[in-house]
């Protein structure tokens, strides 16, 4: 298939930080590539373009099976206990780690992307059912959420498009 | 390796068609991959991004700059670069400038 004609359409369900960056990094690699994108924002998702939430992605240590004690030099499997995440300022913690680790690589913070993506030329559209449900309205998003839309409307507008859920 | 005419000159490409070699690389080549890729003429402002990338390509391996390295190196912004490159920047611009395709994804 070739590029030009490809369309990626991906739906951005949780507001973690780590659960935050697959969807715009393939989304930049797609228009890099010359592939139209489009970003549909659910549910804990919404966090990625609310203008109060978007700096303040975190990344919490508890129940949290892959993230192990190496990130912060400790060699060997060991994660962190649970019982020492549930600890006042852990959240904080892991959340600072993260955000040096991902500094490392180049990737710019979530706003950044987002600009970054609009610019490219990806479309983005916010969930209606979770605007209602969460007392929103297209003022609290950054530039660049185009609508708030129904299901209906977002498979309408990716008729065609390889869908990607995160 | 394969081998393809560019302006009159024959120089390596992989099987993607991205130039291996970057010193095969000319201005007329450059000028002739452009028009395959749709972009009707290089101005002053797709000279810059494809100056600094080469010249940028030369501490990475001869793989040309991700998007972001440009457009901070450059100062030239995510919109420009697009409206330059539309539909494929970071493949448009590897190829213009007769470099790899980036190895990084931001």
């Amino acid at each position: 298939m070739a590029d030009e004609n490809r369309h990626m359409a991906f739906i951005c369900s949780k507001g973690d930080l780590d659960m935050a960056y697959p969807a715009p990094i393939m989304a930049w690699g797609a228009l890099g590539n010359g592939i139209e994108v489009t970003l549909f924002f659910t549910f804990w998702g919404m966090d990625m373009i609310t203008k109060k939430r978007i700096d303040h992605l975190q990344l919490a240590p508890v129940a949290n099976t892959s993230m192990k004690m190496s990130m912060m030099g400790v060699p060997g499997n060991l994660g962190i206990p649970n019982l020492m995440g549930i600890l006042p300022g852990m959240t904080r913690f892991a959340t600072w780690i993260m955000r040096k680790k991902i500094k490392q690589v180049e990737a710019p913070p979530i706003r950044e992307y987002m600009e970054m993506l609009v610019d490219g030329g990806a479309k983005l559209y916010a969930c209606k059912m979770t605007v209602d449900m969460m007392g929103l309205k297209k003022e609290d998003f950054i530039d660049g959420v185009l609508d708030i839309v129904t299901v209906s409307d977002f498979l309408d507008m990716t008729e065609g498009a390889q869908i990607i859920f995160v | 390796m394969p081998t393809k005419t560019i302006a009159g000159k024959v120089v390596q490409v992989n099987d993607e068609g991205f130039m291996t070699d970057p010193n095969e690389w000319d201005k007329d080549i450059a000028a002739e991959i452009a028009q395959e890729e749709g972009l009707t003429e290089l101005t002053e402002a797709h000279w810059k991004v494809i100056d600094w990338s080469r010249e940028t390509a030369k501490g990475l391996n001869g793989k040309s700059p991700t998007l972001r390295q440009i457009t901070t190196g450059t100062g030239v912004s995510t919109k420009e670069l697009f409206a330059l490159f539309p539909k494929g920047p970071a493949k448009k611009v590897a190829r213009i400038s007769g470099l790899g395709k980036p190895e990084g994804c931001v």
